[in-house]
Protein backbone atom coordinates (compact mmCIF):
# COMPACT_ATOMS: atom_id res chain seq x y z
CA UNK A 1 0.00 0.00 0.00
CA UNK A 2 0.98 3.57 -1.11
CA UNK A 3 1.81 6.24 1.58
CA UNK A 4 -0.74 8.62 -0.24
CA UNK A 5 -3.02 7.29 -2.35
CA UNK A 6 -5.45 10.09 -4.35
CA UNK A 7 -8.42 9.26 -5.99
CA UNK A 8 -10.54 11.06 -8.58
CA UNK A 9 -9.01 14.52 -6.28
CA UNK A 10 -11.03 17.93 -6.78
CA UNK A 11 -9.69 21.14 -4.69
CA UNK A 12 -11.40 24.27 -4.59
CA UNK A 13 -12.51 27.10 -1.83
CA UNK A 14 -15.86 27.74 -1.16
CA UNK A 15 -16.91 24.51 -3.18
CA UNK A 16 -15.22 26.98 -6.60
CA UNK A 17 -13.35 23.87 -7.99
CA UNK A 18 -9.65 24.90 -8.92
CA UNK A 19 -8.75 21.70 -10.24
CA UNK A 20 -10.37 18.09 -10.69
CA UNK A 21 -10.02 14.36 -11.89
CA UNK A 22 -6.64 14.79 -10.03
CA UNK A 23 -5.40 11.02 -9.64
CA UNK A 24 -1.80 9.66 -8.30
CA UNK A 25 -0.13 7.67 -5.80
CA UNK A 26 2.77 8.31 -3.86
CA UNK A 27 4.88 5.14 -2.71
CA UNK A 28 7.79 5.38 -0.23
CA UNK A 29 10.80 6.60 -1.14
CA UNK A 30 9.38 8.50 -4.20
CA UNK A 31 10.47 12.54 -5.26
CA UNK A 32 7.64 13.87 -6.62
CA UNK A 33 7.52 17.04 -8.30
CA UNK A 34 4.14 18.85 -8.56
CA UNK A 35 4.70 21.36 -11.62
CA UNK A 36 1.86 23.57 -13.20
CA UNK A 37 1.50 27.41 -14.09
CA UNK A 38 1.26 30.00 -11.29
CA UNK A 39 -2.20 29.82 -9.49
CA UNK A 40 -3.55 26.42 -11.15
CA UNK A 41 -3.63 24.95 -7.67
CA UNK A 42 -0.22 23.36 -6.77
CA UNK A 43 -0.44 25.27 -3.21
CA UNK A 44 -4.02 24.30 -2.26
CA UNK A 45 -3.22 20.74 -3.33
CA UNK A 46 -0.18 20.97 -1.03
CA UNK A 47 -2.85 22.02 2.21
CA UNK A 48 -4.91 19.64 1.08
CA UNK A 49 -2.69 16.98 1.66
CA UNK A 50 -1.85 17.94 4.72
CA UNK A 51 -5.44 17.90 5.75
CA UNK A 52 -5.41 21.83 6.37
CA UNK A 53 -8.23 22.10 3.98
CA UNK A 54 -10.68 19.54 2.67
CA UNK A 55 -10.86 18.36 -0.54
CA UNK A 56 -14.16 19.33 -2.81
CA UNK A 57 -14.66 16.18 -3.78
CA UNK A 58 -12.44 12.77 -4.23
CA UNK A 59 -10.31 11.21 -1.22
CA UNK A 60 -6.87 11.16 0.07
CA UNK A 61 -6.19 7.57 1.91
CA UNK A 62 -2.72 7.54 3.71
CA UNK A 63 -1.31 4.26 4.03
CA UNK A 64 1.90 1.99 4.56
CA UNK A 65 2.06 3.24 8.49
CA UNK A 66 2.36 6.92 7.48
CA UNK A 67 0.38 8.69 9.78
CA UNK A 68 -1.43 12.03 9.80
CA UNK A 69 0.83 13.91 11.49
CA UNK A 70 4.21 12.51 10.30
CA UNK A 71 4.54 14.64 7.85
CA UNK A 72 6.75 17.51 7.33
CA UNK A 73 5.79 20.81 5.85
CA UNK A 74 8.05 23.47 4.52
CA UNK A 75 5.45 26.44 3.48
CA UNK A 76 5.76 29.25 1.00
CA UNK A 77 6.98 31.95 3.56
CA UNK A 78 4.68 33.96 5.02
CA UNK A 79 4.89 38.06 6.25
CA UNK A 80 4.24 37.19 9.70
CA UNK A 81 7.68 35.58 9.46
CA UNK A 82 9.66 37.99 7.75
CA UNK A 83 10.04 40.01 11.28
CA UNK A 84 9.58 37.40 13.73
CA UNK A 85 12.18 37.69 16.86
CA UNK A 86 13.08 33.91 16.94
CA UNK A 87 16.38 32.36 17.22
CA UNK A 88 17.28 29.39 15.30
CA UNK A 89 17.18 26.88 17.91
CA UNK A 90 13.42 27.73 18.99
CA UNK A 91 12.05 27.36 15.51
CA UNK A 92 14.00 24.41 14.79
CA UNK A 93 12.82 22.79 18.06
CA UNK A 94 9.03 23.42 17.45
CA UNK A 95 9.13 21.05 14.58
CA UNK A 96 8.59 18.42 17.82
CA UNK A 97 5.75 19.77 18.79
CA UNK A 98 3.79 16.91 16.69
CA UNK A 99 5.37 14.46 19.00
CA UNK A 100 4.94 16.21 22.60
CA UNK A 101 1.23 15.18 22.85
CA UNK A 102 -0.18 16.67 25.76
CA UNK A 103 3.13 17.87 27.24
CA UNK A 104 3.38 21.26 27.66
CA UNK A 105 7.45 21.12 27.25
CA UNK A 106 10.46 19.33 25.43
CA UNK A 107 12.06 16.89 26.14
CA UNK A 108 16.00 15.48 26.06
CA UNK A 109 15.26 13.37 23.00
CA UNK A 110 13.42 15.93 21.60
CA UNK A 111 16.10 18.77 22.02
CA UNK A 112 18.83 15.90 20.90
CA UNK A 113 16.46 15.79 17.72
CA UNK A 114 16.62 19.00 16.76
CA UNK A 115 19.91 19.61 17.19
CA UNK A 116 20.95 16.54 15.41
CA UNK A 117 18.76 18.31 12.12
CA UNK A 118 20.86 21.59 12.34
CA UNK A 119 23.78 19.34 12.10
CA UNK A 120 22.24 17.80 9.35
CA UNK A 121 21.28 21.13 7.68
CA UNK A 122 24.66 22.50 8.60
CA UNK A 123 23.11 25.22 10.53
CA UNK A 124 24.20 24.12 13.83
CA UNK A 125 26.73 27.47 13.97
CA UNK A 126 23.85 29.48 13.66
CA UNK A 127 21.68 28.15 16.44
CA UNK A 128 21.68 30.96 18.89
CA UNK A 129 21.24 33.74 15.70
CA UNK A 130 17.90 35.63 14.78
CA UNK A 131 15.79 34.13 12.20
CA UNK A 132 14.68 37.68 10.42
CA UNK A 133 18.56 38.53 10.00
CA UNK A 134 19.74 35.12 7.88
CA UNK A 135 20.40 35.36 4.33
CA UNK A 136 17.23 33.59 2.57
CA UNK A 137 18.97 30.12 1.69
CA UNK A 138 19.53 29.78 5.44
CA UNK A 139 16.20 30.45 6.57
CA UNK A 140 14.78 27.56 4.17
CA UNK A 141 17.56 25.37 5.88
CA UNK A 142 15.96 26.48 9.31
CA UNK A 143 12.86 25.57 8.22
CA UNK A 144 13.72 22.31 5.96
CA UNK A 145 15.67 21.77 9.34
CA UNK A 146 12.38 21.86 11.82
CA UNK A 147 10.45 20.00 8.88
CA UNK A 148 12.75 16.96 9.22
CA UNK A 149 12.11 17.23 13.35
CA UNK A 150 8.26 16.56 12.22
CA UNK A 151 8.92 13.49 10.00
CA UNK A 152 11.51 10.75 9.37
CA UNK A 153 9.23 9.71 6.26
CA UNK A 154 7.79 12.41 4.28
CA UNK A 155 8.43 15.94 3.32
CA UNK A 156 6.17 17.96 1.48
CA UNK A 157 7.78 21.40 0.36
CA UNK A 158 6.02 24.32 -1.46
CA UNK A 159 8.64 26.12 -3.66
CA UNK A 160 11.82 25.55 -1.68
CA UNK A 161 13.92 27.77 -3.83
CA UNK A 162 11.81 31.18 -4.43
CA UNK A 163 13.85 33.49 -4.78
CA UNK A 164 17.34 31.80 -3.82
CA UNK A 165 20.34 32.98 -6.35
CA UNK A 166 21.25 30.19 -8.55
CA UNK A 167 24.16 28.62 -6.30
CA UNK A 168 22.36 28.72 -3.42
CA UNK A 169 18.94 27.23 -5.55
CA UNK A 170 21.94 24.19 -6.46
CA UNK A 171 23.12 23.66 -3.00
CA UNK A 172 19.20 23.18 -1.90
CA UNK A 173 18.33 20.95 -4.67
CA UNK A 174 21.45 18.39 -3.54
CA UNK A 175 20.19 18.73 0.47
CA UNK A 176 16.73 17.53 -0.87
CA UNK A 177 18.66 15.24 -3.08
CA UNK A 178 20.72 13.59 -0.48
CA UNK A 179 17.29 13.56 2.07
CA UNK A 180 15.78 11.38 -0.66
CA UNK A 181 18.41 8.89 -0.77
CA UNK A 182 18.64 8.58 2.94
CA UNK A 183 14.70 7.07 2.56
CA UNK A 184 12.62 9.82 3.08
CA UNK A 185 10.06 10.41 0.67
CA UNK A 186 9.54 13.98 -1.55
CA UNK A 187 6.71 15.71 -2.49
CA UNK A 188 8.09 19.07 -4.01
CA UNK A 189 6.30 22.03 -6.01
CA UNK A 190 8.27 23.89 -8.56
CA UNK A 191 8.46 26.09 -11.07
CA UNK A 192 12.16 24.63 -12.74
CA UNK A 193 10.64 22.45 -14.98
CA UNK A 194 14.53 21.37 -15.70
CA UNK A 195 15.47 20.82 -11.88
CA UNK A 196 11.82 18.74 -12.16
CA UNK A 197 13.18 16.35 -14.66
CA UNK A 198 17.13 16.01 -13.32
CA UNK A 199 16.15 15.14 -9.73
CA UNK A 200 12.36 13.51 -9.59
CA UNK A 201 11.46 10.42 -10.06
CA UNK A 202 7.89 11.37 -10.48
CA UNK A 203 6.06 14.40 -12.19
CA UNK A 204 2.26 15.36 -11.37
CA UNK A 205 1.71 18.30 -13.76
CA UNK A 206 -1.62 20.35 -12.84
CA UNK A 207 -3.46 22.68 -14.68
CA UNK A 208 -5.80 22.70 -18.05
CA UNK A 209 -4.07 19.51 -18.73
CA UNK A 210 -3.70 17.05 -15.45
CA UNK A 211 -0.58 14.52 -16.16
CA UNK A 212 0.63 11.77 -13.16
CA UNK A 213 3.75 9.49 -14.25
CA UNK A 214 7.24 8.87 -14.09
CA UNK A 215 10.18 11.38 -15.36
CA UNK A 216 10.02 9.18 -18.88
CA UNK A 217 5.94 9.01 -19.28
CA UNK A 218 6.33 13.06 -19.09
CA UNK A 219 8.70 13.82 -20.97
CA UNK A 220 7.07 11.45 -24.15
CA UNK A 221 3.15 12.54 -22.58
CA UNK A 222 2.09 15.43 -24.64
CA UNK A 223 1.31 17.66 -21.61
CA UNK A 224 4.99 17.17 -20.77
CA UNK A 225 6.82 18.02 -23.82
CA UNK A 226 4.70 21.29 -24.53
CA UNK A 227 5.40 22.35 -21.23
CA UNK A 228 9.15 21.53 -21.09
CA UNK A 229 9.31 23.22 -24.99
CA UNK A 230 7.36 26.05 -22.79
CA UNK A 231 9.52 26.42 -20.65
CA UNK A 232 13.00 26.65 -22.64
CA UNK A 233 11.44 28.92 -24.79
CA UNK A 234 10.37 31.08 -22.17
CA UNK A 235 13.95 30.99 -20.46
CA UNK A 236 15.48 32.03 -24.17
CA UNK A 237 13.05 34.82 -24.66
CA UNK A 238 13.39 36.47 -21.42
CA UNK A 239 17.41 36.34 -20.95
CA UNK B 1 11.22 59.41 48.83
CA UNK B 2 9.50 60.29 52.49
CA UNK B 3 6.42 61.29 50.84
CA UNK B 4 6.12 57.99 49.00
CA UNK B 5 6.19 55.48 52.28
CA UNK B 6 3.86 58.28 53.57
CA UNK B 7 1.63 56.65 50.61
CA UNK B 8 2.54 53.34 50.78
CA UNK B 9 1.13 53.58 54.68
CA UNK B 10 -2.33 53.45 52.71
CA UNK B 11 -4.41 50.32 51.63
CA UNK B 12 -5.42 52.02 48.70
CA UNK B 13 -1.85 52.83 47.37
CA UNK B 14 -0.42 49.42 48.15
CA UNK B 15 -3.26 47.52 46.53
CA UNK B 16 -3.04 49.95 43.74
CA UNK B 17 0.91 49.01 42.88
CA UNK B 18 -0.13 45.17 43.00
CA UNK B 19 -2.77 45.12 40.87
CA UNK B 20 -0.82 47.72 38.42
CA UNK B 21 2.30 45.87 38.37
CA UNK B 22 0.14 42.24 38.25
CA UNK B 23 -1.67 43.82 34.98
CA UNK B 24 1.73 45.34 33.48
CA UNK B 25 2.62 41.61 33.84
CA UNK B 26 0.05 39.76 32.43
CA UNK B 27 -0.37 42.56 29.24
CA UNK B 28 2.80 42.08 28.32
CA UNK B 29 2.83 38.30 28.03
CA UNK B 30 1.04 38.26 24.81
CA UNK B 31 2.00 41.68 23.85
CA UNK B 32 4.61 39.85 21.49
CA UNK B 33 1.98 37.37 19.84
CA UNK B 34 -0.16 40.17 19.71
CA UNK B 35 1.93 42.17 17.85
CA UNK B 36 3.31 39.23 15.28
CA UNK B 37 -0.04 37.93 14.40
CA UNK B 38 -1.42 41.14 13.47
CA UNK B 39 -4.39 41.17 16.21
CA UNK B 40 -3.49 44.95 17.76
CA UNK B 41 -6.48 45.84 16.42
CA UNK B 42 -8.23 42.81 17.97
CA UNK B 43 -7.29 44.15 21.30
CA UNK B 44 -8.01 48.23 20.20
CA UNK B 45 -11.39 46.62 19.07
CA UNK B 46 -12.16 44.84 22.46
CA UNK B 47 -11.14 47.49 24.69
CA UNK B 48 -14.19 49.57 22.98
CA UNK B 49 -16.39 46.96 23.45
CA UNK B 50 -15.38 46.68 26.87
CA UNK B 51 -16.17 50.44 27.67
CA UNK B 52 -19.58 49.67 25.70
CA UNK B 53 -20.58 46.71 28.55
CA UNK B 54 -19.14 49.12 31.16
CA UNK B 55 -21.34 51.41 30.19
CA UNK B 56 -24.56 48.70 30.22
CA UNK B 57 -23.05 47.93 33.75
CA UNK B 58 -23.06 51.34 34.92
CA UNK B 59 -27.10 51.86 33.74
CA UNK B 60 -27.87 48.56 34.92
CA UNK B 61 -26.58 49.91 38.23
CA UNK B 62 -25.23 46.38 38.79
CA UNK B 63 -22.67 46.43 41.86
CA UNK B 64 -20.06 44.39 40.46
CA UNK B 65 -19.43 45.35 36.72
CA UNK B 66 -17.37 42.42 35.97
CA UNK B 67 -20.45 39.91 35.69
CA UNK B 68 -21.37 42.11 32.52
CA UNK B 69 -18.03 43.12 30.98
CA UNK B 70 -16.06 39.90 30.71
CA UNK B 71 -18.51 37.77 29.06
CA UNK B 72 -19.25 40.64 26.47
CA UNK B 73 -15.73 40.96 26.17
CA UNK B 74 -14.55 37.18 25.85
CA UNK B 75 -17.46 36.54 23.37
CA UNK B 76 -16.83 39.73 21.05
CA UNK B 77 -13.19 38.58 21.22
CA UNK B 78 -14.44 35.07 19.95
CA UNK B 79 -16.74 36.69 17.38
CA UNK B 80 -13.74 39.00 16.51
CA UNK B 81 -11.42 36.80 15.73
CA UNK B 82 -13.71 34.69 13.14
CA UNK B 83 -14.30 37.27 10.97
CA UNK B 84 -10.95 38.16 10.98
CA UNK B 85 -10.35 34.84 9.03
CA UNK B 86 -13.52 35.62 6.98
CA UNK B 87 -11.69 36.82 3.50
CA UNK B 88 -14.71 37.97 2.37
CA UNK B 89 -15.55 40.16 5.26
CA UNK B 90 -12.62 42.71 5.69
CA UNK B 91 -11.64 41.87 9.38
CA UNK B 92 -10.31 45.03 9.86
CA UNK B 93 -13.47 47.02 8.46
CA UNK B 94 -15.51 44.75 10.79
CA UNK B 95 -13.31 45.37 13.53
CA UNK B 96 -13.37 49.06 13.34
CA UNK B 97 -17.12 48.89 13.48
CA UNK B 98 -17.67 46.92 16.50
CA UNK B 99 -15.50 49.32 18.08
CA UNK B 100 -16.30 52.54 16.80
CA UNK B 101 -20.28 51.34 17.10
CA UNK B 102 -19.50 50.04 20.97
CA UNK B 103 -18.05 53.45 21.99
CA UNK B 104 -21.11 55.33 20.19
CA UNK B 105 -23.69 53.14 22.26
CA UNK B 106 -21.43 53.35 25.42
CA UNK B 107 -21.47 56.96 25.36
CA UNK B 108 -25.21 56.96 24.67
CA UNK B 109 -26.49 54.91 26.87
CA UNK B 110 -24.24 57.02 29.72
CA UNK B 111 -26.11 59.69 28.61
CA UNK B 112 -29.58 58.77 28.56
CA UNK B 113 -29.31 56.71 31.52
CA UNK B 114 -27.14 58.04 33.97
CA UNK B 115 -28.08 59.09 37.01
CA UNK B 116 -24.79 60.51 37.83
CA UNK B 117 -24.22 64.12 38.70
CA UNK B 118 -20.20 63.92 36.58
CA UNK B 119 -21.43 62.54 33.74
CA UNK B 120 -17.91 63.32 31.89
CA UNK B 121 -15.84 62.69 34.80
CA UNK B 122 -17.44 59.33 35.20
CA UNK B 123 -16.87 59.02 30.96
CA UNK B 124 -13.57 59.99 30.99
CA UNK B 125 -12.17 57.85 33.98
CA UNK B 126 -13.42 54.62 32.00
CA UNK B 127 -11.88 55.73 28.75
CA UNK B 128 -8.26 57.22 30.73
CA UNK B 129 -9.11 54.83 33.82
CA UNK B 130 -7.96 58.06 36.12
CA UNK B 131 -9.35 56.99 39.45
CA UNK B 132 -10.91 53.58 39.05
CA UNK B 133 -7.18 52.19 40.39
CA UNK B 134 -7.00 53.77 43.35
CA UNK B 135 -10.31 53.06 44.54
CA UNK B 136 -10.32 49.15 44.29
CA UNK B 137 -12.08 47.32 47.09
CA UNK B 138 -10.53 44.28 48.51
CA UNK B 139 -12.65 41.97 46.63
CA UNK B 140 -11.77 43.56 42.86
CA UNK B 141 -7.82 43.18 44.45
CA UNK B 142 -8.71 39.53 44.86
CA UNK B 143 -10.13 38.54 41.43
CA UNK B 144 -7.59 40.50 39.58
CA UNK B 145 -5.28 38.38 41.46
CA UNK B 146 -6.68 35.38 40.91
CA UNK B 147 -7.46 36.11 37.11
CA UNK B 148 -3.62 37.20 36.63
CA UNK B 149 -2.27 34.42 38.08
CA UNK B 150 -4.53 31.77 35.87
CA UNK B 151 -3.02 34.37 33.00
CA UNK B 152 0.30 33.70 33.81
CA UNK B 153 -0.08 29.86 34.04
CA UNK B 154 -1.91 29.39 30.80
CA UNK B 155 0.64 31.11 29.58
CA UNK B 156 3.46 29.09 30.78
CA UNK B 157 1.89 26.15 30.61
CA UNK B 158 1.26 26.65 26.90
CA UNK B 159 4.12 28.67 26.44
CA UNK B 160 5.52 26.36 23.21
CA UNK B 161 2.67 25.81 21.53
CA UNK B 162 2.02 29.73 21.80
CA UNK B 163 5.06 30.10 20.21
CA UNK B 164 4.34 27.66 17.37
CA UNK B 165 0.72 28.61 16.34
CA UNK B 166 2.55 32.75 16.51
CA UNK B 167 5.02 31.51 14.47
CA UNK B 168 3.21 29.36 11.62
CA UNK B 169 -0.29 28.57 11.76
CA UNK B 170 -0.22 26.45 9.32
CA UNK B 171 2.90 23.97 10.22
CA UNK B 172 1.42 23.60 13.51
CA UNK B 173 -1.73 22.38 12.05
CA UNK B 174 0.15 20.16 9.82
CA UNK B 175 1.88 18.78 12.96
CA UNK B 176 -1.18 18.36 14.50
CA UNK B 177 -1.92 20.97 17.25
CA UNK B 178 -5.26 22.39 16.94
CA UNK B 179 -4.43 25.57 15.90
CA UNK B 180 -7.97 26.94 15.99
CA UNK B 181 -8.04 26.40 19.70
CA UNK B 182 -4.80 28.07 20.49
CA UNK B 183 -5.98 30.58 18.46
CA UNK B 184 -9.47 31.11 20.54
CA UNK B 185 -7.89 30.76 24.11
CA UNK B 186 -5.68 33.56 22.56
CA UNK B 187 -8.55 35.47 22.04
CA UNK B 188 -10.11 34.51 25.21
CA UNK B 189 -6.65 35.14 27.55
CA UNK B 190 -7.16 38.90 25.50
CA UNK B 191 -10.34 39.35 26.53
CA UNK B 192 -9.27 38.58 30.09
CA UNK B 193 -6.22 41.07 30.54
CA UNK B 194 -8.10 44.18 28.35
CA UNK B 195 -11.11 43.84 31.35
CA UNK B 196 -8.18 43.75 33.57
CA UNK B 197 -6.47 46.20 32.50
CA UNK B 198 -9.39 48.40 32.10
CA UNK B 199 -8.69 49.38 35.95
CA UNK B 200 -5.43 50.42 35.37
CA UNK B 201 -5.69 52.51 32.48
CA UNK B 202 -9.25 53.06 31.00
CA UNK B 203 -10.08 51.47 27.34
CA UNK B 204 -8.33 54.27 26.07
CA UNK B 205 -5.35 52.93 26.55
CA UNK B 206 -4.82 49.28 27.15
CA UNK B 207 -3.27 48.83 23.60
CA UNK B 208 -0.67 50.79 24.56
CA UNK B 209 0.16 48.54 27.63
CA UNK B 210 -0.27 45.62 25.45
CA UNK B 211 1.96 46.65 22.79
CA UNK B 212 4.42 49.43 23.58
CA UNK B 213 6.68 46.68 25.78
CA UNK B 214 6.25 44.05 23.12
CA UNK B 215 7.78 46.68 20.86
CA UNK B 216 10.65 47.74 22.91
CA UNK B 217 11.67 44.22 23.17
CA UNK B 218 11.44 43.59 19.82
CA UNK B 219 13.86 46.48 19.71
CA UNK B 220 16.75 44.96 21.22
CA UNK B 221 16.07 41.26 21.30
CA UNK B 222 16.28 38.00 19.39
CA UNK B 223 14.73 35.11 20.22
CA UNK B 224 11.39 34.88 21.13
CA UNK B 225 12.13 33.71 25.31
CA UNK B 226 14.31 36.49 25.76
CA UNK B 227 11.67 38.95 23.64
CA UNK B 228 8.82 37.93 26.27
CA UNK B 229 11.36 37.90 29.28
CA UNK B 230 11.94 41.30 28.67
CA UNK B 231 8.99 42.79 27.90
CA UNK B 232 7.47 41.36 31.04
CA UNK B 233 10.15 43.09 32.68
CA UNK B 234 9.97 46.61 30.82
CA UNK B 235 6.09 46.44 31.35
CA UNK B 236 6.07 45.45 35.30
CA UNK B 237 8.82 48.53 36.09
CA UNK B 238 7.02 50.61 33.81
CA UNK B 239 3.69 49.98 35.14
CA UNK B 240 5.32 50.16 38.89
CA UNK B 241 7.27 53.74 38.21
CA UNK B 242 4.27 55.01 35.91
CA UNK B 243 2.31 54.38 39.21
CA UNK B 244 4.76 55.78 41.34
CA UNK B 245 4.78 58.86 39.42
CA UNK B 246 1.42 60.40 38.91
CA UNK B 247 1.18 59.79 42.94
CA UNK B 248 4.19 61.90 43.66
CA UNK B 249 3.23 64.16 40.48
CA UNK B 250 -0.56 64.13 41.15
CA UNK B 251 -1.01 62.82 37.38
CA UNK B 252 -3.43 60.83 36.02
CA UNK B 253 -2.30 57.53 36.70
CA UNK B 254 -3.19 55.49 33.06
CA UNK B 255 -1.48 58.26 30.89
CA UNK B 256 1.64 58.12 33.51
CA UNK B 257 2.27 54.38 32.78
CA UNK B 258 1.39 54.84 29.04
CA UNK B 259 4.33 57.97 29.08
CA UNK B 260 6.27 55.80 30.70
CA UNK B 261 6.05 52.85 28.13
CA UNK B 262 6.49 55.42 25.66
CA UNK B 263 9.88 56.66 26.62
CA UNK B 264 11.19 52.76 27.42
CA UNK B 265 10.49 52.55 23.89
CA UNK B 266 11.94 55.30 22.60
CA UNK B 267 15.12 54.17 24.77
CA UNK B 268 14.88 50.70 23.23
CA UNK B 269 14.65 52.07 19.51
CA UNK B 270 17.79 53.93 19.99
CA UNK B 271 19.95 51.37 21.92
CA UNK B 272 18.48 49.28 18.45
CA UNK B 273 19.63 51.37 16.19
CA UNK B 274 22.52 51.01 17.60
CA UNK B 275 23.10 48.05 18.30
CA UNK B 276 22.16 46.32 14.90
CA UNK B 277 21.86 49.39 12.15
CA UNK B 278 18.63 50.13 11.64
CA UNK B 279 16.02 47.14 11.21
CA UNK B 280 13.21 48.24 8.63
N1 LIG C 1 -7.82 31.21 0.69
C1 LIG C 1 -8.28 31.22 -0.58
N2 LIG C 1 -9.59 31.46 -0.85
C2 LIG C 1 -10.05 31.48 -2.11
N3 LIG C 1 -9.29 31.26 -3.20
C3 LIG C 1 -7.98 31.02 -3.04
C4 LIG C 1 -7.40 30.98 -1.71
N4 LIG C 1 -6.07 30.71 -1.82
C5 LIG C 1 -5.84 30.59 -3.16
N5 LIG C 1 -6.98 30.76 -3.88
C6 LIG C 1 -7.10 30.66 -5.33
O1 LIG C 1 -6.83 29.34 -5.71
C7 LIG C 1 -6.08 29.30 -6.90
C8 LIG C 1 -4.88 28.41 -6.73
O2 LIG C 1 -3.99 28.97 -5.79
P1 LIG C 1 -2.65 28.24 -5.35
O3 LIG C 1 -2.99 26.85 -4.94
O4 LIG C 1 -1.99 29.10 -4.35
O5 LIG C 1 -1.82 28.22 -6.70
P2 LIG C 1 -0.27 27.88 -6.96
O6 LIG C 1 0.35 27.51 -5.66
O7 LIG C 1 -0.30 26.78 -7.95
O8 LIG C 1 0.34 29.12 -7.55
C9 LIG C 1 -5.75 30.72 -7.26
O9 LIG C 1 -6.60 31.11 -8.32
C10 LIG C 1 -6.07 31.52 -6.03
O10 LIG C 1 -6.58 32.78 -6.38
MG1 LIG D 1 1.87 28.38 -4.48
Amino acid sequence: MAFITATDLSLGYDSQVIVSGLNFTVNRGDYLCIVGENGSGKTTLMKTLLHLKEPVGGQIVTGDGLKKNEIGYLPQQTLVQRDFPASVKEIVLSGCQGRCGMRPFYNREEKSLARENMERMGILALADRCYRDLSGGQQQRVLLARALCATRKILLLDEPVAGLDPVVTAQMYDLIKDLNRDGITIIMISHDIEAAMKYASHILHIGDRVFFGTIDEYRKSETGHFFIEGQKDGVESNG
Amino acid sequence: MDKLILYLQYPFVRYALIVGVLIALCSSLLGVTLVLKRFSFIGDGLSHVAFGAMAIAAVLQLTNEMVIILPVTVISAVLLLRTGKNARIQGDAAIAMVSVGALAFGYLLMNVFSTSPNLSGDVCSTLFGSTSILTLTQTEVWVCVVLSVAVVLIFLFFYNRIFAVTFDEDFSRAAGTRADAYNLMIAVVIAVIIVLAMNLVGSLLISALVIFPALSAMRVFNSFRSVTVCSAILSVVSAFFGIVLSILAGTPVGSTIVAVDVAVFLVCYAVGAAKGGFRK
